[in-house]
């Protein structure tokens, strides 16, 4: 993705309201570039589905505009936008047959027959349901009408598809298939996807970027990569996958590096991202495949633990332990030949990079 | 099982067929247990079964069959009704002594039994006469003596009438036509040949189609207010939608009879509405609108009447319509209106089907408001069936009336389920 070229879909300071006393959606700004697939994710009741439908023109934004391809388009009706749309329940209109469902956007735009028929049978095609034109939805199981959905949002070339939870109805099994399938789609077709879920596997799957949203604000907009390797604030770390909270007061910072107390006879050293001042609280976050088990001398943090309680997982081994007073802190130590066998109440040590540490801030507390 | 031993021989599982523990074959096991399932439901559906049989489906038979029955002649005048087989009703002249001596003699029963009235009063349904020629020769058959033909006579002209013959001899027959003839406006030519009564002789397929047509309108009037006030109601958050529905409820917990006097309150000539435009001015004193005893009355009252019936299969049929049909109609290009005719109201044809069949067979059957506001041109074929089974006592004619009414309703059933199907129908 080159930044040059003009955002696909912008969205400038849009705020939303429903009862005119609380804002659902704060204050939200959202560049997205043609071909993007890009991931709305947050906890329910965050916004993102009400971004969403301001995009769609379902809801009209109380303040802000919304651009698509530099056009503001807050006063323009769905029909017009010219947005295709996946639904939670796929909305499948029940009473045609799939051929018939793929072929209604195309009618509506008055497009000749000939053309409605090709377009329908390449779409059908694509989610390889070639057979399934003369079916009912009700028909379908929940994996294919879930593709027509999918079909149906693509048949007439929108500029963008927006997806609202597409897989939610899904079995696990099914949704991590269909989640390669629609991610296979929208690269072989370079299609721009604006995707909403809550779930964090789902998100880091399909996106290039993703928005992590929590109580109506854009916490982190940013790579899968980023978000998991460098969160920008306790929120996000914790959404995005596993990770170790120890709460410490701020005794140094020199420029990327700062010295954490945590109530400890030594210091934790971490990696300065989002705090406040020395002798402010922070939380620091350490993911839990990055703690070491008798690590290097060259550690900078090192510190006694009790293994409290193992899990056995196959590929490794999920280990609680009891570290600087955290009884909940978890390791996960890799299933190899080499590794030592642990037990319950065994004393280990174990220690981490300054690098693999974030301190963040410390509102929630 | 008589060969139970052999049935606990494990060796015989492969050759015989399976068995459950105790020996018996699995097979009749299975038929005992889902026989003893059949007798259960049955006798759970038996004592509605039998109240609908007794108090219903009976009664309903044996007064349909009335329709058809006509047993009285024949059981009345038996000597005459054989002697009249050798008659040629054709020939233009009436019976010759034969006749007229049987005659005698049934009249000579009849008029000890009081039997005589009985068939008057049927033959008179038929032409008009019969109930006075009969009452009158009962009465002074018994001074009479031969010759009968000359003698009855000259008790009543009318015997010498060949008409009143003609209508006699058909009328012996045990099963008649006639009732039915009579619904649908025919009526028999002197040579016995069954045609349509003349434009201005017609009653009751007038009143069919009167009926029918009304019905029509008002199922239609029912279905254009009652699709906006069931799409609120589908749309609207339960608590004020709840509200909504008592309101739409309310007509069904009060008295027919009391909404009906207040539609008379309020639409006769001296009446609020009436009042109110006249007083505002709109209309002159003298030219107050007749809303009522009429057949506008009748269709502003049971369009009222029958509201909920369609207000309910619409409302229940859309609350099932997910709102995102129409954000992905609206979404795939169509504008508001496409959206409606295209994704929204074909999903709510089975609620339309239902409800439109609900108030229509509802309407045609309807009593109660066209006789109390329906006055000359509002009331309705029901109407007439009550006339005739209170008032002129013909009950012939109201059980083919009923029927013809039924075989109607049944034909526009079965027309909706070929066009429709009765499976797409949802009541709620």
């Amino acid at each position: 993705m080159t930044n040059t070229a003009e955002p696909l879909v912008r969205f400038v300071d849009v705020q939303k309201s429903y009862d005119g006393v609380t804002l659902v959606v704060k204050k939200f700004n959202l560049d997205m570039q043609r071909g993007e697939f890009l991931t709305m994710l947050g906890p329910s009741g965050s916004g993102k589905t009400t971004c969403l439908m301001m995009l769609a023109g379902f809801e009209p934004a109380t303040h802000g505009e919304i651009f698509l391809k530099d056009q503001p388009i807050n006063n323009v009706p769905p029909h017009k936008r010219g947005i295709g749309m996946v639904f939670q329940n796929y909305a499948l209109f029940p009473h045609m047959t799939v051929a018939e469902n793929l072929a209604f956007p195309l009618q509506v735009r008055n497009m000749d027959k000939s053309e409605v028929n090709s377009r329908v049978t390449k779409a059908l095609d694509m989610v390889q349901l070639g057979q399934f034109g003369g079916r009912r939805p009700a028909q379908l199981s929940g994996g294919q009408q879930q593709r027509v959905a999918v079909a149906r949002a693509l048949v007439f070339d929108p500029d963008v598809v927006l997806m609202d939870e597409p897989l939610g109805a899904l079995d696990k099994n099914l949704r991590e298939q269909m989640q390669y399938e629609i991610k296979h789609i929208h690269e072989n077709l370079g299609i721009t996807v604006l995707y909403v879920t809550h779930d964090q596997s789902e998100a880091l799957t399909m996106s290039n970027r993703i928005a992590v949203f929590d109580d109506g604000i854009v916490q982190q907009l940013a790579s899968p990569s980023v978000l998991y390797e460098k969160p920008d604030n306790a929120f996000v770390a914790r959404f995005i996958g596993e990770n170790n909270v120890l709460k410490g007061t701020i005794k140094e910072v020199n420029g990327q590096a700062c010295v954490v107390d945590v109530g400890e006879e030594r210091p934790v050293h971490a990696t300065a991202v989002n705090i406040g001042g020395v002798n402010t609280l922070t939380n620091l976050s350490l993911r839990p495949e990055r703690v070491t088990l008798n690590p290097p001398e060259h550690f900078p943090n090192q510190f006694d633990g009790k293994v409290e309680e193992l899990i056995y997982l196959g590929d490794h081994i999920r280990t609680r332990m009891n570290v600087c007073g955290h009884s909940e802190f978890i390791v996960k130590i890799p299933n190899s030949s080499d590794q030592g066998q642990l037990r319950e109440g065994d004393a280990v040590r174990v220690g981490w990079k300054m690098e693999d540490c974030r301190a963040l801030d410390c509102n929630d507390s | 099982m008589t060969d139970t031993a052999s049935h606990h021989n494990p060796r015989d599982l492969g050759l015989k067929p399976l068995q459950t523990v105790d020996g018996t074959p699995l097979k009749v096991s299975l038929a005992r247990a889902k026989r003893r399932a059949r007798i259960r439901a049955v006798l759970l559906v038996m004592p509605l079964f039998l109240f609908i049989l007794v108090t219903f489906f009976i009664p309903v038979f044996s007064m349909l069959m009335r329709s058809v029955e006509n047993p009285v002649v024949v059981e009345v005048l038996p000597s005459t009704v054989e002697q009249l087989a050798n008659w040629d009703e054709t020939s233009g002249e009436i019976p010759d002594d034969d006749v007229f001596n049987a005659l005698a003699a049934d009249f000579k029963v009849a008029a000890v039994d009081k039997t005589a009235g009985k068939v008057g009063r049927r033959l008179n349904y038929e032409k008009s006469g019969f109930s006075s020629m009969f009452r009158k020769t009962a009465r002074k058959i018994k001074k009479l003596e031969p010759p009968f033909k000359e003698g009855i006579i000259d008790i009543d002209k009318k015997w010498a009438d060949v008409d009143y013959w003609r209508v006699l001899k058909r009328e012996s027959r045990e099963y008649t036509d006639s009732y039915f003839l009579t619904a649908l406006d025919f009526t028999y030519t002197d040579d016995g040949e069954r045609v349509l009564k003349g434009d201005d002789k017609r009653i009751y397929i007038d009143l069919f189609a009167r009926t029918f047509w009304m019905s029509l309108l008002i199922t239609g009037i029912c279905l254009v207010l009652a699709y906006p006030v069931a799409y609120l109601l589908s749309t609207l958050p339960v608590r004020s939608s709840n509200l909504l529905m008592i309101l739409v409820l309310l007509p069904f917990w009060t008295s027919l009879l009391v909404r009906t006097s207040a539609w008379i309150a309020l639409l006769q000539q001296e009446g609020v509405i009436n009042s109110l435009l006249v007083g505002a001015g709109v209309l002159d004193d003298a030219n107050r609108l007749a809303m009522i005893h009429n057949q506008t009355g009748t269709i502003i009252a049971m369009v009222h009447v029958l509201l909920p019936f369609m207000v309910l299969p619409l409302y229940s049929v859309m609350k099932t319509i997910h709102p995102s049909y129409m954000r992905a109609a609206r979404s795939l290009g169509a504008n508001p209106y496409t959206a409606f005719v295209r994704v929204y109201m074909p999903n709510t044809v089975p609620g339309i089907g239902a409800g439109a069949i609900l108030v229509f067979i509802i309407a045609i059957g309807y009593y109660i408001t066209p006789a109390l506001v329906g006055g000359q041109s509002g009331t309705m074929i029901s109407n007439f069936i009550a006339y005739h089974l209170e008032t002129s006592l013909n009950w012939g004619l109201a059980a083919a009336l009923g029927a013809v009414l039924l075989v109607v309703v049944l034909i526009l059933y079965f027309v909706y389920d070929r066009i429709v199907g009765v499976d797409n129908m949802k009541l709620g």
